[in-house]
């Protein structure tokens, strides 16, 4: 599948069209039971039987999938490209980074199995391109300093784990009622503690204040936080909650993290995408 | 340094606005008397024959219980609704005790994680009590009450006792919340699940790292499988057996419809 043209499905329009198609998922899991279905989770992905996939386009839990999946490659070629290059110090930054490595690797691998054992054909990998059309030089490739390097290096570390987070977030209402949810919102929650210990790094707080996007983050970065600043949350300001004096705008939005959508994670993606 | 003054914000009372402004979501089953066809009599005389909670709210009979006293967290969405406020009632209570005397040499980083977490926490277990008070609406005695907490010997003045069961209690929220997730049926509450999990992650990874700074624990190999990459998924029988075994929670209640 070329990875433009699936990319190019992740239009709003696209994912209001498939929620007939996701209804029609949750009908075959109906006949199966809900504990059957229930009961396949912990056996992770390549464990599902692939009739559940029968209609595997216009399907929105193998969208969901396979963005994920795009997006693991993404994380997973940046941190092996890191681990190689010139710009990254040794000792608790290459500590993090091969942990996070060794994440990334086994996520590709397991999405992989997971959408092959559900008989649906991987996305290709795509040809990545981490200085954005000359934008960044992480890797030193076109003769950036080493500080200015690493620098940027821990930045884009940083928009691709926030991206991660928000990103698989907005997909897991399309994996309601799959026995996919469960190993997503396991993968979810490894890289929110990716971009907590990134940011640290970085000399942030592990969580998002407002739409912030902290210290020394490219304008370019941007897109990876806007919504963050969100303080409504099931129709409740939490900024008013308790007896004893509202919360602050602060504390009230590192609270709580935001999803973003297909397509707005396709669009940042799709800045570090060459074909 | 000055110390910190804290405002503690109580568990006691509700402002009712929350929950009336909370977004009125259709399709959540109140949990009624309909339940009892759920449990058997097996299981039923299973229960601990505990005397009646003064704080299980009613008079027992109303609750969703056998007649036995003991608030149950009820099942499906109300059911993970009132688990989850039973784990952020545990960890709001056990910040406010932390940021209220910090144990010695609390450095400066520490004190502001702490902090940070403590107000997360706080707003966390108001949420529930605002959603979950606007979905049972009258039938306040549906919602898990008030929890009462006694930490025994417990040093809040000691560094790697604090540190370490913020440790425990972040991760295993992780867990709780992603084992939990499946068992949601509204979208709504799936989301904002998500929401609030993803948070729990990121503390649990800055804790790790100020109990073991510059290693790999922030995402150890203890909580994240090594070979896929996952991290911990438990189910609430799992998770509230090892809050009981805190032996710290002073209010009984039972998880019946829940796995």
């Amino acid at each position: 599948m070329n990875i433009i043209k699936f990319l190019d499905e992740f239009t709003t329009d696209n994912l209001v069209n498939k929620k007939s198609s996701r209804r029609d998922m949750f009908s075959t899991f109906g006949s199966l039971g809900k504990k059957a279905a229930m009961a396949a989770v912990p056996f992770g992905l390549a464990s599902m039987p692939s009739k559940v996939f029968a209609q595997d386009s216009g399907n929105a839990a193998v969208d969901a999938l396979q963005l994920a999946l795009t997006l693991e490659y993404l994380e997973d070629e940046f941190y092996q490209l890191a681990l190689d290059c010139t710009s990254l110090p040794d000792g608790r930054p290459r500590v993090i980074y091969e942990q996070i490595a060794k994440h990334e690797a086994a996520h590709v691998d397991f999405l992989m199995a997971g959408l092959e054992g559900a008989g649906v054909e991987p996305v290709a990998k795509p040809e990545f391109d981490f200085t954005a059309g000359g934008m960044f030089d992480p890797f030193r490739q076109n003769g950036a300093d080493k500080e200015t390097a690493y620098a940027q290096l821990l930045a884009l570390a940083q928009a691709f784990e926030d991206t991660g987070v928000r990103a698989y977030k907005g997909q897991a209402t399309n994996l309601q009622g799959t026995p996919f949810l469960t190993a997503a919102l396991q993968i979810h929650s490894v890289e929110a503690r990716h971009a907590s210990e990134i940011r640290r790094l970085r000399g942030l707080k592990g969580w998002i204040t407002g739409n912030e996007r902290g210290a020394g983050m490219p304008e370019a970065t941007q897109a990876v936080y806007n919504g963050e600043e969100n303080v409504t949350q099931g129709g409740v300001d939490v900024t008013t909650l308790g007896d004893e004096g509202p919360f602050t705008f602060e504390s009230s939005t590192e609270a709580y993290d935001e999803p973003i959508t297909g397509d707005t994670a396709v669009a940042i993606a799709s800045l570090f995408i060459k074909s | 340094m000055k110390k910190q003054k804290i405002k503690v914000i109580s568990p006691k009372g509700n402002s009712g606005n929350p929950r009336r402004q909370f977004i009125k979501l259709g399709g959540l089953a109140v949990a009624g008397a309909g339940l009892m066809v759920a449990c058997s009599k097996e299981e039923m005389a299973m229960q601990p024959t505990t005397p009646p909670n003064p704080d299980a709210g009613g008079d027992g009979d109303e609750t969703p219980d056998e007649g036995n006293g003991i608030f149950d967290l009820g099942e499906g969405d109300l059911g993970v609704l009132n688990y989850a406020y039973a784990l952020e009632q545990l960890e709001a209570d056990f910040y406010t005790k932390v940021v209220n005397g910090f144990y010695k040499n609390c450095s400066q980083e520490e004190k502001t994680v702490l902090t940070d977490l403590y107000y997360h926490e706080v707003n966390h277990r108001e949420f529930f009590r605002a959603a979950i008070g606007a979905a049972v609406g009258d039938k306040t005695e549906l919602m898990l009450p008030d929890l009462e907490f006694d930490y025994g010997d417990f040093d809040f003045g000691n560094r790697d006792q604090v540190l370490n069961t913020a440790k425990v209690l972040e991760d295993t929220g992780v867990s709780a919340y992603n084992g939990a997730g499946k068992l949601l049926e509204n979208p709504t509450y799936l989301v904002l699940a998500g929401k609030i999990v993803s948070v729990e992650a990121r503390h649990a990874s800055a804790i790790r790292t100020l109990v073991n700074p510059g290693s790999a624990d922030f995402a150890g190999d203890d909580v994240v499988t090594v070979d896929n990459g996952l991290d911990l998924s438990k189910d609430p029988s799992e998770v509230l057996a090892a809050v009981a075994g805190l032996g710290w929670l002073q209010t009984e209640f039972t998880a019946r419809f829940l796995p």
